[in-house]
């Protein structure tokens, strides 16, 4: 904030005149203290994900299965390709870029219904565990502990081995990770935002146990709980990248990130390009979510302006 | 005659753990000990006392938000039960409640006015929006609050506007009972006189009836038709606020009398210093509670504990002063 002492510099308001403590800050100033920098780069590149997720089938300039064995391994624009491949293509001849797009949208799509799924898992059982107390709450801590004791890449791919891999249960399978992490956070918060005077004076009010725990305690705890979904969201992606590399994730020759890293590494000192592209995006992409997640906490806070 | 409020023998005793010994003991915390009153419509009952004297659990007894130890309340004919199921609920918009910390008992999240509104939502789910803002902006108008407020969150206000969005909340659906419980003592003594002053005003609108607590004399005096002195969980001197205050009979509410500040400074009243803290309500003296600091206690106050005796309205328990009472009233009773 600049302290304007010259009145010529800025048009004269009458707060001025009147000697106000408040000084106008410029436009642009308000704009940036606003929208960060970094929170807009980070919402554009959201929303350019948001964009390709929507209309992966019109934005591919080629089909992602579509073999080219004449021109493979084509390097991209930058490194002394041609524009035709803008970001090369793979070991048999498949557009990188249009393989990218399609990846970017199943892996967001897998990541986003997986959290929402922990999201919704995870805030019922805590505000299960918090309403009824007593043995209720016991059961669900156990479920909590037990699900925390166990490393869930081993679940995964236990699960993945015996059940098989598609693509609604692998994403089902996803929603399980994190859930116990937001089930315990929610627990938490609720108990403690029972005892505040808020959710007491609206029970005095004769307000039903739903409304107390959806209206007041749920909109109260969000921002806590959206920064840790959005600690989830990244972590789901490098989950399923990280399931998809070793071959039990999305199955060719249906793509992912991980998938596409996976595959990828085969050729990381020839053509290097095919895996540094989904690499690039899972980078950027989860970096942009925490990013705004951070930002949107202070937002969802009235308290804090 | 059937009050509005009628509570008998009241008592609420917690478990509590003292580390003491090996294993420590269990003792009973005994909040609220045998209370007993009633509040008649559109009347309202003063309850005065120190901390910790069971003031505020008695307040949350008597609308039922935790259960009794022992004891019934009864609301117009009906037993408040501690039970949260849908009639505890549907009995909430007959009685209400305001509380101490107006800024903790609001949604920090909301605009004041989506607070105000939302009795009505919960008590009211078929109430058109417009009809429900329309309410909620005349209780905003009949609290003292512009209308320019409704949009600001509750930090955004001072303490009095707060209590005074609390006052309209608890007021939406016009209760006959509303319970204050230190409704001013979180505020500033300007802002206390004009909450009290909107208070009873709008009990002379509305007429609803009150349970004030306070541990303030001068603001009890002022929005009571009743009072009620408590010590350590038990009341120990009642009536009109007139009467308790000008001729105290029971020695702590005569000490607690001569404390409050007057004007003349060579009064003519000699100031009562209490010795010591008040005992703890674990282990609550025998006889009577109070004979520990009781500047004028005798043998017998230590071992037979005294009953509330009502003598021409004004109801007092010490065995000093019902043994000096007109024989004559008490056999009238």
């Amino acid at each position: 904030m600049t302290i304007d002492t010259t009145p010529g510099l800025e048009p004269a308001s009458p707060a001025h005149a009147s000697g106000s403590v408040f000084t106008s800050k410029s436009r642009v100033g308000a704009f940036f203290e606003a929208w960060p920098p970094l929170v807009l780069i980070a919402l554009f590149w959201i929303g350019l994900i948001a964009v390709v997720v929507v209309g992966a089938k019109w934005i591919a300039p080629y089909d992602f299965m579509a073999l080219d064995l004449r021109a493979r391994l084509i390097p991209p624009v930058f490194m002394g390709g041609s524009w035709l491949h803008p970001l090369g293509t793979d070991e048999l001849g498949r557009d990188v870029l249009s393989r990218l797009i399609v990846s970017i949208r199943i892996s967001m799509v897998i990541a986003f219904l997986s959290t929402l799924i922990a999201a919704i898992v995870g805030v019922s059982l805590g505000f299960l565990a918090a309403y009824f107390r007593g043995r209720v709450e016991q059961v669900i801590l156990m479920l909590i502990d037990a699900q925390a004791a166990m490393p869930f890449m081993i679940i995964a791919l236990a699960v993945l081995a015996f059940l098989g891999s598609s693509l609604f249960l692998f994403t089902v399978l996803m929603g399980f990770y994190g859930w116990e992490r937001i089930a315990r956070i929610s627990r938490g918060l609720a108990i403690s935002a029972n005892e505040r005077g808020y959710a007491t004076a609206v029970r005095d009010l004769g307000a039903t146990p739903f409304r107390i725990y959806s209206r007041h305690i749920l909109p109260n705890i969000a921002s806590t709980l959206i920064v840790s979904l959005t600690l989830n969201f990244p972590e789901v992606i490098l989950l399923e990248s990280g399931l998809s590399f070793l071959g039990l994730g999305v199955q060719p020759p249906m793509t992912s990130l991980g998938n596409m890293v996976g595959y990828g590494r085969d050729y990381i000192q020839s053509a290097p390009w095919i895996m540094l592209a989904p690499s690039a995006a899972i980078v950027v992409t989860t970096l942009s979510i925490s990013i705004l997640g951070d930002w949107m906490r202070d937002k969802f806070d009235p308290t804090l302006d | 005659m059937s009050a509005l409020l009628q509570v008998k023998d009241l008592k609420r005793h917690y478990e509590v753990h003292i580390p003491e010994g090996l294993f420590g003991r269990k003792a009973s915390l005994k909040a609220v000990d045998g209370v007993s009153f009633a509040i008649e419509k559109g009347r309202t009952l003063g309850l005065v006392g120190e901390s910790g004297c069971g003031k505020s659990t008695t307040a949350k007894l008597v609308l039922g938000l935790i259960p009794a130890t022992a004891g019934t309340v009864e609301f117009a004919g009906t037993r408040v039960t501690a039970r949260h199921d849908a009639q505890w609920r549907a009995m909430r918009r007959r009685m209400q409640m305001i509380y101490q910390d107006p800024l903790g008992a609001l949604d920090r999240r909301l605009p004041v006015i989506t607070q105000i509104a939302e009795p009505f939502e919960i008590h009211h789910p078929e109430m058109p929006a417009a009809e429900r803002t329309e309410r909620s902006a005349l209780l905003m108008e009949s609290v003292g609050l512009r209308p320019d407020m409704a949009m600001r969150y509750p930090h955004e206000l001072s303490g009095g506007q707060r209590q005074r969005v609390v006052i309209a909340r608890a007021l939406a659906l016009d209760p006959d009972l509303l319970v204050c419980d230190e409704p001013v003592s979180a505020l500033d003594v300007s802002i206390q006189a004009q909450v009290l002053n909107l208070l009873d005003d709008l009990r002379e609108r509305t007429g609803f009836a009150a349970l004030f607590i306070s541990h303030d004399l001068k603001v009890v005096r002022q929005m009571s038709d009743q009072v009620a002195v408590m010590y350590l969980g038990r009341i120990v001197e009642s009536g009109l606020p007139e009467e308790v205050f000008r001729h105290p009979q029971h020695p702590y509410t005569k000490a607690l009398v001569s404390a409050i500040p007057t004007p003349a400074r060579r009064g003519k009243r000699e100031r009562i210093v209490l010795e010591g803290d008040p005992p703890s309500p674990v282990d609550v003296p025998s006889g009577c509670s109070f004979h520990t600091r009781c500047p004028i206690a005798q043998a017998s106050c230590r071992t037979v504990a005294p009953q509330l005796i009502e003598s021409g309205g004004h109801a007092v328990a010490c065995h000093l002063v019902n043994a000096g009472a007109a024989p004559a009233v008490q056999a009238a009773e």
